[in-house]
């Protein structure tokens, strides 16, 4: 995923000249090409992530587009208060981007496990949210973010993420994928999680269950149609996150869906704790139950019968 | 309790080659980060801190934070090698299910608090100072930093703090290796005249080799302390330290030794494969 963001903020940046991107001291074999390319206009503002929005924030004020690139939660609640005051109160055309979102960090521990960052995002007027789930739309991303005017934080997984739609995406803005038709449940996922909705599609499939499947690589604003659909036409939708239980994508689906009293929704997410213990993401993950065989275990424990 | 069994030279040599091991079986990055401070962590465990291995939380031990958390593979190093926990265990650095995170885990026996994010330490050894202080006991705090860490704001408010306060059992630790994550701390941001900055903000500053024992041992002694001044020692350092081809390259902050480069390295630093 970063390596296609990268690349196509490059080319974005190639044809509009308002675009700058500000590092937090990270990017090494990866930020090169665009330092390179316009130097002008690419700064390395050190590990000082509450400066680097600020200079964002003015940077902005002065007519340019600034990306601010750092790792898990250093560009996110390092410097909080500097998002929300001087970017989202002034309604700033900044875009602050985090690469290893989720637990993509695993062993290296909770301080770098970005496991909050949606809700905390997700609860900042203006603040437009998005977390890619592979190479593919995490490149639409960058191009949606300079779309998008106002603030836009991407959460982006590693490098070498693999690419999970088998055929080229209807990619928009506020829009939900239909990455899989299915009458039975709707699996909605965002970010990376979208391959533990794909896996346990399949195993719902073979257990004669039809699944649907909803990518959601913008989680705020959330795609009220394309949920209000899958609660009228699936009995059960169940969410499914590389991030901890409180608001996230979990929270902002069910202010959709449970004014309808339509579906029953349920959460597959991180548990509520600091991981205790070094591991991969995926250790870390099914230790909290998000995998794709747990996802249909929860999904066969409530649609019933069928199996 | 004082640990006098260990000789700094031959604990920094050990711990160098510990960190190698971990970080080559993990595949994990910060290899030069942990070399560059191997003597300075020697020095600490060696002749200066005050602990006792069977019990990690004694009231009157000295306190030591390692800010600079992405350095954890030879701080878990250093405490199993004085006996916090076996040296075995170091082999499940990063490993699933162990304690041994990939930055410094306060789940650790002998790890004080958990670091990872940058300009967190100093804050938190300000606070231990500021409690011994004001209750009168003697323990005295450490707290090593990167210099690229010094970017971080927050450090020069512990340090406004730590002069107001007089917190002359404070010391925090610069490794001054002159590289940081993406490029060289001067051009990144220029910190000098780093001594004359910290002289500025009221502490006392003294500038030694970071890789000779002897003059760290002199800097680090209680004896140094100012009264009411908190002393900050600049350790000129070398990223990577003690491995050829690792020395002030910045791609060894990323990269982890293949087999034939780790059987080079332990070959460079004099120990056994
Ligand atoms: C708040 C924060 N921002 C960014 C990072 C990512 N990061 C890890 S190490 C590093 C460079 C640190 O350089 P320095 O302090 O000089 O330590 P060295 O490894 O050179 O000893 C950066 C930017 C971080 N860990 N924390």
């Amino acid at each position: 995923m970063r390596t296609a963001f990268v690349e196509q903020l490059c080319a974005l940046a190639e044809a509009d000249e308002r675009i700058w991107l500000l590092t937090g001291d990270l990017g090494f074999s990866v930020l090169e090409r665009f330092a390179d390319a316009f130097p002008q206009r690419f700064v390395n503002a050190g590990v000082a992530e509450q400066n680097m929005i600020g200079v964002a924030a003015g940077l902005a004020l002065s007519g340019k587009v600034p990306f601010v690139y750092s790792i898990a939660n250093f560009p996110v609640m390092r410097c909080l208060e500097q998002i929300r005051n001087d970017v989202c109160y002034h309604g700033l055309d900044v875009k602050v981007v985090s690469v290893g979102g989720g637990m993509v960090y695993g062993s290296q521990g909770y301080t770098h496990h970005g496991v909050e960052d949606i809700a905390v995002m997700s609860a900042l007027p203006g603040m437009s949210v998005l977390a890619p789930a592979d190479p593919v739309e995490a490149a639409w991303a960058a191009t949606a973010a300079v779309d998008r005017s106002g603030p836009v934080y991407v959460r982006l997984g590693k490098a070498g993420d693999p690419v999970l739609h088998s055929s080229p995406p209807q990619l928009e803005f506020g829009r939900a994928v239909t990455v899989r038709e299915g009458a039975d449940a709707t699996l909605v996922s965002t970010g990376a999680a979208l391959r533990i909705a794909l896996e346990a599609a399949s195993e719902l499939e073979s257990r004669g269950v039809h699944a649907r499947v909803l990518s959601m690589p913008t989680v705020k604003p959330v795609d009220v149609e394309a949920l209000t659909r899958a609660a009228t036409d699936t009995p059960l939708v169940v969410t499914i996150e590389e991030h901890g239980p409180v608001g996230g994508l979990y929270s902002a689906v069910l202010e959709v869906i449970a004014p309808l009293r339509a579906a029953v929704c349920v959460r597959v997410a991180l548990a509520d704790e600091p991981a205790p213990m070094a591991g991969s993401c995926a250790y870390l993950s099914e230790r909290s139950g998000l995998d794709p065989h747990s996802v249909a275990k929860t999904v066969l424990s409530l649609v019933g019968g069928k199996a | 309790m004082s640990p006098t069994q260990f000789e700094a030279a031959t604990l920094a040599r050990d711990i160098r080659a510990d960190a190698l091991r971990m970080v080559a079986a993990a595949n994990a990055s910060h290899i030069g980060t942990c070399l560059s401070m191997g003597d300075i962590l020697a020095v600490l465990y060696a002749d200066i801190l005050r602990y006792d291995v069977g019990d990690p939380s004694w009231s009157d031990r000295d306190r030591f934070i390692l800010s600079k958390g992405h350095g954890a593979a030879i701080l878990y190093a250093v405490l199993a090698e004085v006996g916090f926990f076996e040296t075995e265990l170091l082999a499940q650095y990063c490993c699933d299910g162990s304690m041994l995170m990939g930055h410094a885990s306060h789940k650790v026996p002998g790890v004080e608090v958990s670091t990872g994010s940058l300009g967190h330490g100093l804050p938190i050894g300000t606070g231990m100072a500021l409690a011994a202080k004001r209750g009168g006991v003697d323990y005295r705090t450490f707290v090593l930093v990167g210099d690229g860490e010094l970017d971080e704001g927050s450090n020069w408010e512990a340090m406004l703090f730590a002069t107001t306060h007089e917190l002359d059992g404070l010391v925090m630790i610069v490794d001054r290796n002159g590289l940081q994550g993406f490029g060289e701390s001067e051009d990144v941001m220029r910190l000098e005249p780093l001594a004359a900055k910290l002289e500025a903000f009221g502490w006392d500053v003294m500038t030694v080799d970071g890789h000779d024992c002897n003059q760290l041992r002199t800097a680090l002694a209680r004896d140094a302390t100012v009264a009411g001044k908190p002393r900050a020692i600049i350790a000129d350092t070398i990223k990577g330290k003690g491995v050829s081809y690792m020395e002030g390259k910045i791609e060894w902050h990323y990269r982890s030794p293949n087999a034939e480069q780790l059987a080079q390295a332990l070959a460079e630093l004099g120990v056994d494969s």
